[in-house]
Formats: C-alpha cells, sequence, structure tokens
C-alpha cells in the first residue's frame, strides 16, 4: 500500500519536474547575454591568495577582485587567440610611474579614480599594508615578491596619501613585472585592520572569507565545493568596463560532464580542456563552441635526467637520451598537436636570446648508439622513468613512448607512476628520481628567470641536481639585468648554448593552455597564471 | 552503545597513524607552486606538522574533545561544517537510491523464487548480472549521454540544485526535505529532477546483490517445512507468501541490507564524480590526494560513526521482526 503510494508519487513529480526545466535553463543562465556560466575542474579554497595553503583556481579570485598598481597589456596572436603580453606593463591603480636614475627607487602616483567597495579611495597607505603583508606572512608570496627583489616591510614607503614608493637593494628589471602577478594585490586596510587581532595581525581568518577590495568584480558567494558567483563592481573606473554582469563557476570534477555541458550549451566557457577534447570539440559541434589557446610563456615539458644518478652524469649519455627521444609521435599522441616543437633547432649554439627555442637535437637513433658506445655503455642500461599521475594526460602516453624508443638503443626503463600528492615531494623537494617527467613554468618572461628556477643548483625545479659553476654565475650576473644591457644578451645566449650541450633538462614541447568557449563567448585571453580574467570577457546574445 | 567506544577510539588512532603515513607530503603541497625550502618549512611549522606524532596526537584528540575536528586545508573549511554539509548530500543519494533499489529488488527476488525459470526469473537475472558487471561511473556516464545530452530530459548534471535555485534553509540537510518544509515546491522539483539520474545509477548497482538474496532467501524459505504445513493447512498464497515465508526471508535481505548501504557509501564516490555531486565521497578523495590530514581523519571517523549506527539499527530491527535474536542478550 505505502510502496505503492510511494512510486506514484515518484512518478508523477518526474514527469512535472523535466518540463519546466528544459526551458528554464538554457534561456535563463547559460544563454543569458550578462551572465557567464563557467565550469571548472577545481573550486578555490580560499578568498586570500596570501593565506598559507590557497590553492591554484584560487589566483582567479585574487585577479578578478582586487586591483594591483600595474598590470600586463594583452595582445592577439597569429591564430586569432588573445593572450596577455609580458613585454606591455600597463597601469591599474597606479597612475603614472617613475624610476630613480639609479634605478633603486620606484615612485607610483594613486589614480584617484580608485576606489575600494566601500567608496574609501585607495591611499598609499592601503598599499603598504598590502605588500606588508604579502612579505610577511611567508609561504608562496614571500618568495614571489623576493622574486622581485621585495623583501622586507621597510621597502615599502607611503610618501603621502597619493604617491607610493618602493626602494629596493639594487635594479632589477624583475621588480615592475613582479608586481602586475596577483600576488601583490591590493587591500582595504582600514577594513582589514578592524578585524584583525593580536594573533592574527593580518587579519587572515576575516580575509579568508570576506574580501575588502577595489576590483572589477566582488564574490557575492562562495559555496565551498560548489560554486562561487562573481558580480561586477558598478564602480570600477580602472580599466574598460567588464562585458558580463553575473559570473558563475560551477565545479564540475568529470571532464567529459564539463564537455557535456558546454557542448550542450548548459555552460558558457570551460578551461584548461584537454588537448584531445579541444581537438575534437570543435568541429563536432560544427563551430558552436570554439576553443581559444596560446603557447604557455616560459614553460616547457621536459624529460629531467637526474645528475646524482649513474650514468647520468655522463654527457653523452644524457645526449644520447636526447637524440632518441620520439619528438614527433609525442606532439602527435600525448599534446594532440596542441604544443609547440622544441626539437630541430640548427646550430648547438644559439643564434637568439628567445626562450623557449628548439634544442639542436631530433629523433636520431644511430647518434643516439654512437654516443652510447662513446660513453662506454654500447650494451646500454636499465633505469626508471617517474611520472606524475596527476598529470597522466600527458605525462602517460609522453613516458610510453619514451619507453618505447629508449629500447631501441638499449636502454630498458621501468615506468614509476606516483600519486599528485606525493610527487613534489619526490621529484621537488626531494630530487630523487633519477628519469622524470617535468613541466616548470615561470611567471616573469625571462630566459634568466627561467634558468634561476630549473637550472641553478639547490633550487626547486632543478630537479635534475644539475650542478654548473658558469651557470650559476651567469644567472646571478644577468637576472636583474636589463634587457637592452649590452651584456644580457650575450649572456643569455651563453646559458641556452649549456642548456644545449649538456641536457640534463631535455625539453619536449611547449605546451598549449586551451579554454574552450560557445561562439557567443568574446574576449578571452591566455594568462601567464593559468587562471581565467573575467574583466576582459564579453558575451553576445543568443 | 557502550561497546561502540573502543571501536570509536580504535578508529581515531588508526586513522590518525594512517594518514601520517600517506606518502605525500602535506607543507610542501600546501605551500604552493613556486615555494622553496624555507616556505615549505614555515608552512610545516603553520599546520603544527614540525611536532613528534604523539604531540600531534594529543592535540588531535584533545581538539577532538573540545567538538573541534579541525580545518580542511584543501577547502579552507572546518571538517565539521564540511560533513554536515556534504553527508546530507551523499546521504541523500544513498537513501534514495537504496529504496528504489529495495522497491525493484525485493519484489522482483520474490517472483523470481515463486516462479522459477520464468521470465520474471530470467528478467531478475539479467538486471543482476547488468548490476553487478557496469561500473557505476560508466552507467552515470550512459544514463547522462542519454538522458542530457541526445534527449535533453534531464537537468545538467550540475550537483543537487541547478545553478539558478538558492538551496533551501538549513533544516536536515536533505533538500527535498527542506524544501517541502520551506514550503517551495518549484526547488523541491528541481532537486528531485537532479536526484533521478544519479539515484538510478546509484540503485542499479545495489540491486543486484538485494534482488539475489531475495530471491534466495525466498527460494529457501518455500521449500522449508513450515511453509509445507501452511500450504497442507490450506492457507491463502499472500498469507503463506508474505507472512511465513517472506518474514523469515527478510533476515537476511536485512543484513545484506546493511552491507549494502555501508558499500554504497563507498561507491558513491564515482557517482558523485560523474554527477558534480557534492557530496563526501569526493571530499574524501580529494583530501586523500591533497594528504589533508584534517579532512582524511574526519572522513573516516564519521563513517565510522555511520557504520555504528546502521549496524546497531539493522539490530534493532532484527530483533524486532525475528523473535529469535532477542534483545536481551
Amino acid at each position: 500500500m505505502k510502496r505503492r503510494n510511494f512510486l506514484k508519487s515518484m512518478g508523477v513529480a518526474t514527469g512535472a519536474s523535466i518540463l519546466p526545466f528544459l526551458k528554464y535553463i538554457p534561456v535563463e543562465a547559460a544563454g543569458k547575454k550578462d551572465t557567464l556560466v563557467v565550469v571548472a575542474a577545481n573550486g578555490i579554497n580560499s578568498l586570500d591568495l596570501h593565506r598559507k595553503g590557497t590553492n591554484r583556481p584560487s589566483y582567479q579570485v585574487t585577479v578578478n577582485i582586487y586591483d594591483r598598481l600595474v598590470r600586463f597589456g594583452v595582445k592577439k596572436l597569429e591564430d586569432g587567440s588573445l593572450a596577455y603580453d609580458s613585454t606591455k606593463i600597463e597601469p591599474e591603480v597606479a597612475e603614472s610611474w617613475t624610476v630613480s636614475r639609479d634605478g633603486k627607487t620606484l615612485t607610483f602616483k594613486i589614480n584617484p579614480k580608485a576606489k575600494f567597495w566601500d567608496g574609501t579611495p585607495v591611499t598609499a597607505k592601503d598599499i603598504k599594508w598590502s605588500f606588508d603583508r604579502a612579505v610577511s606572512l611567508g609561504g608562496f608570496p614571500a618568495v614571489q615578491m623576493k622574486a622581485g627583489s621585495m623583501t622586507k616591510p621597510d621597502q615599502f614607503i607611503a610618501v603621502d596619501d597619493k604617491t607610493f614608493q618602493i626602494k629596493l637593494p639594487k635594479p632589477s628589471k624583475l621588480t615592475l613585472p613582479d608586481l602586475a602577478v596577483p600576488i601583490p594585490f591590493i587591500i582595504n586596510s582600514k577594513v582589514a585592520k578592524s578585524k584583525a587581532t593580536a594573533k592574527d595581525p593580518w587579519a587572515t581568518e576575516y580575509l579568508h572569507k570576506n574580501p575588502a577590495g577595489s576590483g572589477a568584480f566582488k564574490i557575492v558567494r562562495w559555496d565551498p565545493g560548489q560554486q562561487f558567483v562573481y558580480e561586477r563592481n558598478e564602480d570600477w573606473a580602472l580599466g574598460p568596463k567588464p562585458g558580463v554582469k553575473r559570473v558563475i563557476v560551477r565545479e564540475v570534477p568529470s571532464a567529459s560532464t564539463r564537455r557535456a555541458l558546454t557542448e550542450r550549451g548548459d555552460a558558457d566557457l570551460y578551461m584548461d580542456i584537454p588537448a584531445k577534447d579541444s581537438k575534437e570539440i570543435v568541429t563536432k559541434t560544427g563551430g558552436k563552441v570554439k576553443v581559444s589557446g596560446a603557447p604557455i610563456d616560459n614553460c616547457l615539458h621536459v624529460l629531467a635526467l637526474n645528475l646524482k644518478y649513474k650514468p647520468f652524469d655522463n654527457i653523452k649519455v644524457r645526449q644520447a637520451i636526447a637524440y632518441a627521444i620520439p619528438y614527433g609521435d609525442i606532439l602527435k599522441a600525448a599534446a594532440y598537436g596542441r604544443g609547440k616543437p622544441m626539437f630541430g633547432g640548427r646550430d648547438m649554439k644559439p643564434t637568439s636570446v628567445e626562450w623557449p627555442q628548439p634544442f639542436p637535437y631530433d629523433t636520431n637513433l644511430e647518434k643516439a648508439k654512437v654516443l652510447l658506445d662513446q660513453a662506454g655503455m654500447p650494451g646500454g642500461f636499465e633505469t626508471t622513468l617517474s611520472y606524475n599521475l596527476g598529470l597522466a594526460a600527458w605525462q602517460e602516453p609522453t613516458a610510453l613512448l619514451i619507453q618505447e624508443s629508449l629500447k631501441k638503443i638499449g636502454i630498458k626503463v621501468k615506468l614509476d607512476k606516483i600519486p599528485g600528492a606525493s610527487w613534489r615531494t619526490a621529484a621537488l623537494v626531494k630530487k630523487r628520481l633519477p628519469m622524470h617527467l617535468e613541466n616548470f613554468g615561470g611567471w616573469l618572461n625571462y630566459p634568466d628567470y627561467y634558468f634561476f628556477w630549473a637550472y641553478k643548483y639547490g633550487h626547486l625545479f632543478n630537479s635534475s641536481n644539475y650542478k654548473n659553476p658558469e651557470i650559476e654565475k651567469l644567472v646571478n650576473d644577468t637576472l636583474h639585468m636589463e634587457v637592452i644591457d649590452k651584456k644580457y644578451e650575450e649572456n643569455v645566449k651563453r646559458m641556452i648554448g649549456i642548456a644545449f650541450e649538456d641536457v640534463p633538462r631535455i625539453p619536449i614541447y611547449q605546451p598549449y593552455l586551451d579554454a574552450a568557449m560557445r561562439a557567443p563567448v568574446n574576449g578571452y585571453a591566455s594568462w601567464f597564471h593559468r587562471q581565467l580574467d573575467v574583466r576582459s570577457i564579453t558575451k553576445a546574445g543568443v | 552503545m557502550l561497546q561502540a567506544v573502543p571501536s570509536i577510539f580504535g578508529v581515531i588512532v588508526i586513522s590518525f597513524v594512517l594518514t601520517r603515513a600517506l606518502p605525500g607530503d602535506p607543507a610542501v603541497y600546501f605551500a604552493g607552486a613556486m615555494a622553496d625550502k624555507e616556505s615549505i618549512e614555515q608552512v610545516r611549522q603553520a599546520l603544527g606538522l614540525d611536532r613528534s606524532w604523539v604531540e600531534q596526537f594529543f592535540i588531535y584528540v584533545g581538539n577532538l574533545a573540545q567538538g573541534d575536528w579541525g580545518q580542511s586545508l584543501k577547502t579552507g573549511q572546518p571538517v565539521t561544517e564540511e560533513l554536515l554539509k556534504r553527508l546530507p548530500a551523499s546521504l541523500e543519494l544513498t537513501f534514495i537510491g537504496l529504496g528504489l533499489a529495495v522497491l525493484a529488488a525485493v519484489p522482483l527476488g520474490i517472483l523470481a523464487a515463486t516462479n522459477p525459470g520464468s521470465w520474471v526469473d530470467h528478467i531478475c537475472r539479467l538486471l543482476v548480472t547488468a548490476g553487478v558487471s557496469l561500473p557505476t561511473f560508466f552507467t552515470g556516464l550512459f544514463l547522462i549521454y542519454i538522458f542530457y545530452y541526445l534527449l535533453g530530459w534531464s537537468p545538467s548534471p550540475l550537483g543537487r540544485l541547478n545553478i539558478l535555485y538558492l538551496s533551501p534553509s538549513h533544516v536536515t540537510g536533505f533538500y527535498i526535505i527542506d524544501s517541502l518544509i520551506a514550503g517551495d515546491l518549484e526547488i523541491f522539483l528541481g532537486a528531485l529532477a537532479q536526484l533521478i539520474l544519479p539515484t538510478i545509477t546509484l540503485g542499479l548497482f545495489a540491486l543486484a546483490p538485494i534482488a539475489r538474496m531475495t530471491r534466495g532467501a525466498m527460494l529457501g524459505a518455500l521449500s522449508s517445512d513450515y511453509v509445507r504445513t501452511a500450504r497442507a493447512n490450506g492457507l491463502s498464497k499472500s498469507m503463506i507468501l508474505l507472512t511465513y515465508a517472506f518474514r523469515n526471508a527478510s533476515l537476511p535481505v536485512l543484513t545484506t541490507l546493511g552491507m549494502v548501504f555501508s558499500f554504497l557509501l563507498g561507491a558513491n564516490v564515482l557517482v558523485e564524480k560523474v554527477f558534480s555531486w557534492p557530496g563526501i565521497g569526493s571530499f574524501a578523495i580529494e583530501a586523500l590526494i591533497a594528504s589533508d590530514y584534517a579532512a582524511v581523519q574526519g572522513f573516516v571517523l564519521s563513517m565510522a560513526l555511520l557504520f555504528i549506527t546502521v549496524n546497531l539499527t539493522i539490530d534493532v530491527i532484527l530483533a524486532i521482526t525475528d523473535p529469535r535474536v532477542g534483545l536481551e542478550e
């Protein structure tokens, strides 16, 4: 009796609920001109980037709701996609700035139009408080600030309400671009200070959930693990008015579901689309969905050889392996063509400072065998190739193809899969993996910055334990040098030349960052931080 | 009830030790992409992971005693808050999935047992085989493909409620109950529509063991002496079937149900991933991947509490249905 009633009510509810839903969703949400629905694999875990443990997806919140002193410009690529321009620095909160003759003092004039959400003007005091916070809380923000030679609060001076100064120990080309990365964002210090406690002087607990900024968007809703919602700040005057009024970012863990939602038109945009999908989705939907993307600046997918383990300390062995990588096949099977080739360069001496640039290797098994002979290992050897399960989409096929190819020159490779959480400890901190796949990308787009992280001994991304006194000296000399300096070109070319010769890291390709979006969505640009900057997005009516 | 105390304490100790034995290093993970050694150490100190295990354990137990389950690093929220929000989501899915499975499986099992070799029996066998052999994520994706992608009948697989609706005010955490309490029929229907595909997916999976167990137990009961006696005494067919045979056969079915419920909560993980369901399974998996100690421990502990409650409930029901399982024992 009861059972029948229950079944009956289920049946009725099912029939009734389906009809209005179909009409309701597409028209109201994804179809609305001023609302953008974004689906993302991972959710955010904080609204405060300075907090310890803030994850990568949360960077986008900082980008969209806070302002910085300066920002990067945007350029159009050959295929029509938009991407940030690392060479162009534009005003944001600072309307202008000057650099002293000795290059050690940067003075910023604050735009009087810069206003926090509560209507109070952005002052130099707020900027000083925010920058002090960025260098004082430690962790990743402090590291990133250090890259711009900013380490101590006394480097930041609020001269008057509208003038802010940064003092540097020595002039550096990295300081200004480092002010445009997400970290040095400007917080409303009056609001934050009123919530600070003796135990928590930087108001981390408050700002974790309650942002206080001046940016183009505000967060109006955050359901951790499910979604968050941006709403346009109508009073924002530091750039062109954003094209959409509301942005809903919904967490959808399954890639197939994300794709289905985008194809069906229930979602407008999805970031970080797998290379395989980005190739298929355009043709399959007949242009209703488009893909926009750009090669990630200063980022390389590499095969790293750990010099602490024999026989990788032998340069001939490293070169032999560089000649045995099936570059073309990997580009096809692992990157689905969404990668820039980094092989087939002509000369062992680089002719330009362009970075990344193709290394002078190609798949040439004969040459590889000769080099192995010269290294005294004609019969090859056995080793393990480790890769990160968290990045299995490209690393798994890449590892398999390398394994297969190395077998042909006698090197027997055992594959070792490492779960994402343990990866960083094993590869980067302990640096205990003999042969592994790695994918460092530097936020500041300079070759010497890449070398600083990936080729200097003991540095985090030098997972090869590579040590070369000349590289150490070259990087130290060049890192802060202006690119117009006479020595710059010479130094960088020499660095790249050494990397060609020594190959502790064998570049395979430069990856793309792709996003798929519905045809009416325009203005999407790829950023070095690999997050969505919604300020530039517009959406035409359907 | 008192017997549960040592098992809960055991769970606390084991979950603590096991999370520490995970290969990942949370300090490294949460220090961020560009962290150097110094900042990793700073994070380690901030998380209290530089202390000894014993010290950490006593801090943890002390906090638990005060009702503080710690803070999840991955989601940035207190673990209790996360569990209270996500557990109802998973339970709503599991209960309805299980309910659907029971509603389909028990009659099917009984019919199959009363008419062995008939077409009902064959259908039963087919469903059982399908339920066992199809992984839930496949069934889930398949249903999405048909009913959402191709036909467009089902709402978008975006979790418990569509983007436009606000969740009903929290009373029980079960959206379909909370929305009725709030008297909002639209949200009720919205929540129900979102539930259809995932619960069917889960139900198909749970159907197999229940149907098989019902069929087996009923076959056993129908060939027993007391049913023969009942038939010989000329009792009506429905009386024999329901009062004598099924009541006796329901014992193993109930026990199976308890077990199925337990593994359904586990099987939820994949269904949650496919349907973007903000449940406890996906929370646990992500916490595990990130070596998010407090979250993993909180998950294990809450599951242990849940299982103890479920087992207790099943025992009580058994005692009510079967006089042989006495309460005084």
